[in-house]
């Protein structure tokens, strides 16, 4: 990328920055969520202790492990999304098209803000599961980085399904920038291994990075292995995904400006 | 020769196949340095007409060129050249006067992004107003703040979509002044839509009267006030837009 480009990028990611330096409930909001999930399950594995304590340790990471990694996905997804959405809330989206910001610098700073909220968002949430279930995410050595990366592209994928949607229908969209990752959820195989799905289902988990980088979570707690296979299905399948979700953005981008909606999307 | 400040040939919009044009066959050609007026009522095609020359609407057929560069393949080499304000679009209300300036100033790639921002503020009396909140301030020093947004990159071209709606006359009156010294200091290309006849009337040394997505008329505003042997640009714009030709006009 160019220095141009560079600083282009660097102009939208500041607009961000400069939101959330005078807004502390913005802030406050980004880790609110995975903390929450993070106590929540830690309960339940407490609570599986209190049960049957031989399978609870291995439950525990399990559980833990899978709640801080879909909150990466999902993290990454709403910060996307989110971020784009700042600009139609803020009636601001005419000046930043009318400017030489291209479609692709967008779509960069969107993913950069969406690292930033995931870093700021995650990380509490996988400090306070070590200090108060001494469940260390890391542990599982540095493979967990490219759990991270292979999550963070797959939530850069669906985000860039949810605004050519909102391209395509307008702030009435908005509401998927919330939910519409929950949907892939059951798919994901986050606490539970494919195989648990019925036959007809397992494929549509398999076509998603999601369940590949759980798998490979699993393998990495159970057995202390590195499933390399799984690792790479993951990535494949977030090349694929971006590709394909990156040509139906671009798609509702040029239709957009068919028909006039950039002038008027957030009303 | 030195490519025209806009070039617009045979310009059609269509929202939808089955619907009227919204901008029907415009063709016009703005030399650079001049401030031309862009007038016609509510629906005349003056913000489709903006949209297209600015890239944000595709046209359905025509062709565009800003300053030389096709729109259609070239838009963002112009975009870098341009700017555009409108009441209509907001800037970002929860941060400052200065982030706001400064993220544009990274869009736009300014140079020296401070100094430009403390000489825009000094001119355009913002200075006491670069720590609030864009969305704290007044309807006037939105218009300042949106005006200096727009002169950030110091454009060749700028696009004003009612620049002084919405204002007090003595505001509306400092906008223009300030407008008519930019444009001698700099030889920036302006067009301007708006329906503020006296404002077209002293600031633009052509007007391109709009109906129905058509140019109906243009000239200067002398020649046109000549033409329908009228005292005002206002009610020049009341016969074209009834329709009543000159020997119609009521005396």
């Amino acid at each position: 990328m160019r220095s141009g480009a560079l600083r282009r990028v660097w102009g939208m990611v500041y607009r961000h920055l400069a939101l959330y330096r005078r807004s502390w409930p913005r802030v406050l909001e980004l880790m609110y969520w995975p903390i929450l999930q993070m106590v929540v399950w830690g309960f339940v594995t407490a609570y599986l202790a209190g049960v049957q304590a031989n399978t609870a340790s291995v439950a525990a990471g399990i559980l833990l492990g899978g709640a801080l990694l879909w909150e990466v996905t999902l993290r990454a997804q709403m910060g996307f999304s989110i971020s784009f959405l700042e600009e139609i809330w803020s009636r601001n989206l005419g000046h930043v098209f009318v400017s030489p910001l291209r479609p692709r610098e967008l779509v960069a700073a969107l993913m950069a803000m969406s690292v930033i909220r995931v870093v700021v968002g995650v990380l509490p949430a996988v400090g306070l599961a070590w200090l108060l279930y001494h469940f260390g995410l890391f542990s599982m050595g540095p493979v967990v980085v490219l759990f991270f990366a292979a999550l963070l592209a797959m939530g850069w994928a669906v985000a860039l399904g949810v605004v050519a949607l909102i391209l395509r229908y307008g702030a009435g969209a908005e509401a998927l920038a919330w939910s519409v990752l929950f949907g892939l959820a059951p798919f994901s195989a986050v606490f539970y291994p494919v195989s648990v799905l019925p036959a007809w289902l397992q494929p549509v988990a398999l076509s998603l990075p999601s369940a590949h980088v759980f798998e490979g979570m699993r393998a990495a707690l159970l057995h202390g292995e590195i499933a390399w296979g799984h690792l790479a299905a993951a990535f494949a399948l977030d090349g694929f995904w971006l590709a394909v979700m990156a040509w139906v953005f671009m798609r509702q981008f040029h239709s957009a400006r068919v028909r006039g909606a950039l002038l008027n999307i957030g009303e | 020769m030195q490519s025209p400040a806009i070039l617009a040939e045979a310009l059609t919009k269509r929202y939808a196949a089955d619907a009227p044009p919204a901008v029907d066959g415009l063709s016009f050609s703005m030399p650079r340095g001049a401030t031309w007026g862009l007038l016609g009522g509510n629906g005349a095609g003056k913000t489709t007409t903006i949209g297209m020359l600015l890239g944000l609407l595709v046209p359905t057929s025509g062709r565009i060129a800003c300053l030389g560069h096709d729109m259609a393949r070239d838009r963002f080499a112009a975009l870098a050249r341009m700017n555009f304000s409108s009441p209509y679009i907001a800037l970002p209300s929860r941060i400052s006067v200065a982030e706001n300036l400064r993220v544009y100033a990274h869009l736009y790639g300014v140079p020296g992004t401070e100094r430009r921002i403390r000489d825009l503020a000094s001119q355009l009396q913002l200075t006491d107003l670069l720590d609030r909140p864009a969305g704290n301030l007044s309807a006037g020093q939105k218009t300042r703040v949106a005006l200096a947004k727009a002169l950030i990159n110091t454009p060749e071209l700028l696009l004003l979509d009612e620049p002084t709606a919405s204002l007090d006359p003595d505001t509306g009156d400092w906008v223009r002044s300030w407008l008519e010294r930019y444009r001698a200091e700099t030889g920036c290309s302006i067009l301007l839509a708006s329906h503020n006849m006296a404002e077209v009337e002293r600031l633009c040394g052509h007007v391109l009267m709009l109906k129905q997505g058509k140019v109906v008329d243009q000239g200067s505003p002398a020649s046109l006030l000549a033409k329908y042997g009228r005292d005002d640009l206002e009610e020049v714009f009341l016969d074209i837009a009834r329709g009543r030709q000159r020997e119609e006009v009521p005396a």
